[in-house]
């Protein structure tokens, strides 16, 4: 398993937009990536899940990729936060 | 007639019939089916064509109302993708033989719900949008239409506006936005923004207004249903007004701030969001004049990080370009409460807990602030003011904190611009000190609102003192005069951020006082300068 923490910058948090392309991002490998935020975990491939953890701006998430491609999905995941969020 | 009065978000007059939108009426009813898989694949079809209605809708709105407004089709069709909300469907309707109808509405409640049970305003937004997509799949799949059409001008009237509802109107026959629900930060405020029409919201509304006469006015948030002859004539004179004013408003854009004789004076915008923005450019302002910083501390539970006032401050510096933009800090207290500061119950909050003396007693809530601003001051120019003076040892102790603040800066190899620290005066003490005040520091910006109620000692919330109250009064006026006089002695300018400031009939008295600037909302940028080029 591999994992990274991320700030999110973005001034609303993980908001609808940029949730939907992450959504878009995490189909695009076989591994399951997941959000921790706040005691509570949400697939990424799950849009209103993502929503509905309410990521606010300036908080610091934990993504936890599991899976035969998770190498290139945790640094594919990671590149997607750093421009999108 | 009927009078009610409701929050304006644009201003403005309209006047018209009634458009009344009723939401969805069709009450679906739980059917069982033999067979699911066929319900499934009905659903199926019906999701295919709601993403292509999206489709077209965010088309629509690209051209008509811009990428910002459009994106949230985009996110909607994203939505009808989600795995859960399908499989909650899906679900429904295999384990228990139900049509989709029921199934679909039934699993948008279940989300909606789950969303307006959060607790960030933006999050708790989205509930709407999941009603919004629901809706839309539900009349799909009984063959009805959405029934929002307008045929001739009119006022919508609805409980809330579903951003795809307000889409969909012909813009060309929509006078105004009256809703019950709503906040000011709703797609449906943005529309009407951008738009520029009147839009009213937290108004009572009644179905049986449908295709009455009345009346939207934007300025006093009222809206006057089945309006009386005379009061009608009375508002299209008012409406004539208004559009001849705007009309030559839009011609004072770009123009400069200059009396006839030849006198400048900086005309520069309040703003209390990151949001107010675009009305500051929209309305041509010289600068931010009154940045206030509370909204980053109200409306939630643990005070904003570094990180996150940095973001925001960054954001208004960048996009001011290189224009002057000046943070007030925290001015929290007396009628602005967050329960986290737990600051305790007061029996005379106005005269007590408040602003810089929360700043003075809780450093560590000033110096996170302060690092915020200057650090963002690297991204624009930036200056600082601090509300509620009283005294030149505040201001000291106050200097003596930014200067720390700036040293571990320097030590931590964080790069920052020239701020210029400036105070409100808006105490009698601060007017009356303003020549040794004047000393310590690069402006003074006057906060006519508080100085006013301080020194009439009357409080502007109590109706019954309105007949003693003169927002001309001479005491005040002398004292902005004191103030102005003082600062040039010194070599600093003097603004006016109050409500005063914008007032028209003021602005000659103003410029001949020697002021420097104004600060406004920034809807009413153009109406000083119109003011500032008739004066002589």
């Amino acid at each position: 398993m591999k994992s990274f923490t991320y700030v999110i910058k973005d001034a609303i948090g993980i908001h609808a937009r940029p949730a939907g392309l992450l959504v878009k991002e995490a189909k695009k490998y076989a591994s399951k990536a997941t959000i921790l935020y706040n005691g509570k975990s949400a697939e990424c491939t799950k849009l209103m899940a993502v929503m509905s953890l309410g990521v606010k701006t300036g908080t610091e998430i934990t993504v936890q990729v599991e899976g035969d491609d998770e190498e290139a999905a945790a640094a594919g995941l990671e590149a997607f936060f750093s421009a999108n969020l | 007639m009927q009078e009610l009065k409701g929050k304006s978000i644009v201003r403005g007059i309209a006047i018209g019939k009634i458009h009344f939108l009723s939401k969805s009426q069709q009450t679906v009813r739980r059917v069982k089916v033999s067979d699911a898989e066929a319900e499934i694949s009905r659903y199926n079809a019906a999701k295919d064509t709601a993403v292509e209605q999206l489709q077209a809708l965010y088309e629509k709105a690209l051209k008509e109302v811009g990428e910002d407004n459009a994106q949230i089709f985009e996110v909607h069709s994203m939505m009808l993708e989600d795995d859960d909300y399908n499989d909650s469907i899906y679900n429904m309707i295999r384990t228990q033989q139900i049509n989709a109808e029921y199934a679909v509405a039934a699993t948008g409640d279940n989300f909606s719900k789950m969303f307006a049970q959060m607790e960030d305003e933006y999050f708790k937004a989205r509930s709407i949008d999941i009603k919004d997509i629901s809706e839309r799949l539900v009349r799909i799949l009984c063959g009805s239409d959405s029934g929002g059409e307008l045929s001739e001008p009119g006022i919508l009237v609805a409980e809330d506006l579903a951003p795809s509802e307000t889409v969909q109107l012909d813009k060309e026959l929509l006078l105004a936005f009256v809703t019950h629900l709503g906040s000011s930060n709703s797609h449906t405020a943005i529309l009407a923004r951008t738009m520029n029409i009147p839009a009213l919201i937290g108004v009572p509304i009644d179905e049986a207004w449908n295709g009455l006469m009345a009346i939207v006015d934007g300025y006093t948030g009222k809206l006057i249903i089945d309006p009386d002859l005379d009061v009608l004539e009375e508002y299209e004179k008012k409406q004539q007004k208004d559009l001849e004013q705007k009309a030559l408003l839009q011609e004072l854009k770009g123009k400069e701030n200059v009396t006839k004789s030849g006198k400048r004076i900086n005309l520069y915008a309040n703003i209390g969001s990151v949001s107010d923005l675009a009305g500051v450019l929209a309305n041509d302002a010289g600068g931010i004049g009154l940045f206030r910083s509370e909204f980053l501390y109200l409306g939630r539970d643990t005070f904003p990080t570094e990180e996150e006032q940095f973001q925001a401050y960054k954001q208004v510096a960048e996009t001011m370009a290189g224009k002057k933009v000046i943070i007030r800090t925290l001015d929290i207290g007396a009628d602005k409460q967050a329960d986290y500061f737990e600051l305790g119950h007061e029996d005379n909050p106005a005269l007590g807990y408040r602003a810089i003396r929360i700043c003075l007693t809780r450093p560590e809530i000033f110096k996170t602030q302060l690092r915020a601003i200057f650090r963002a001051s690297a991204y624009g120019n930036l200056s600082i003011m601090y509300p509620m003076i009283i005294s030149v040892s505040e201001v000291r102790r106050i200097r003596d904190i930014a200067s720390e603040v700036m040293r571990e800066l320097d030590e931590a190899g964080i790069s920052y611009g020239q701020v210029e620290q400036g105070i409100m005066i808006e105490t009698p003490a601060a007017a009356i000190m303003s020549d040794e005040l004047a000393k310590e520091v690069d402006f003074f910006s006057i906060g006519t609102n508080d100085l006013t109620q301080y020194t009439l000692a009357i409080d502007r919330q109590n109706a019954k003192l309105d007949e003693f109250y003169d927002s001309h009064h001479p005491a005040v006026l002398r004292l902005i005069q004191t103030v102005t006089d003082n600062a040039h002695k010194a070599g600093i300018w003097a603004g006016i951020c109050g409500e005063l400031g914008a007032d028209t009939t003021l602005t000659e008295t103003f410029i001949k006082m020697g002021v420097d600037e104004l600060s406004v909302s920034a809807s009413a940028v153009l109406r000083v300068r119109k003011a500032v080029r008739d004066c002589e």
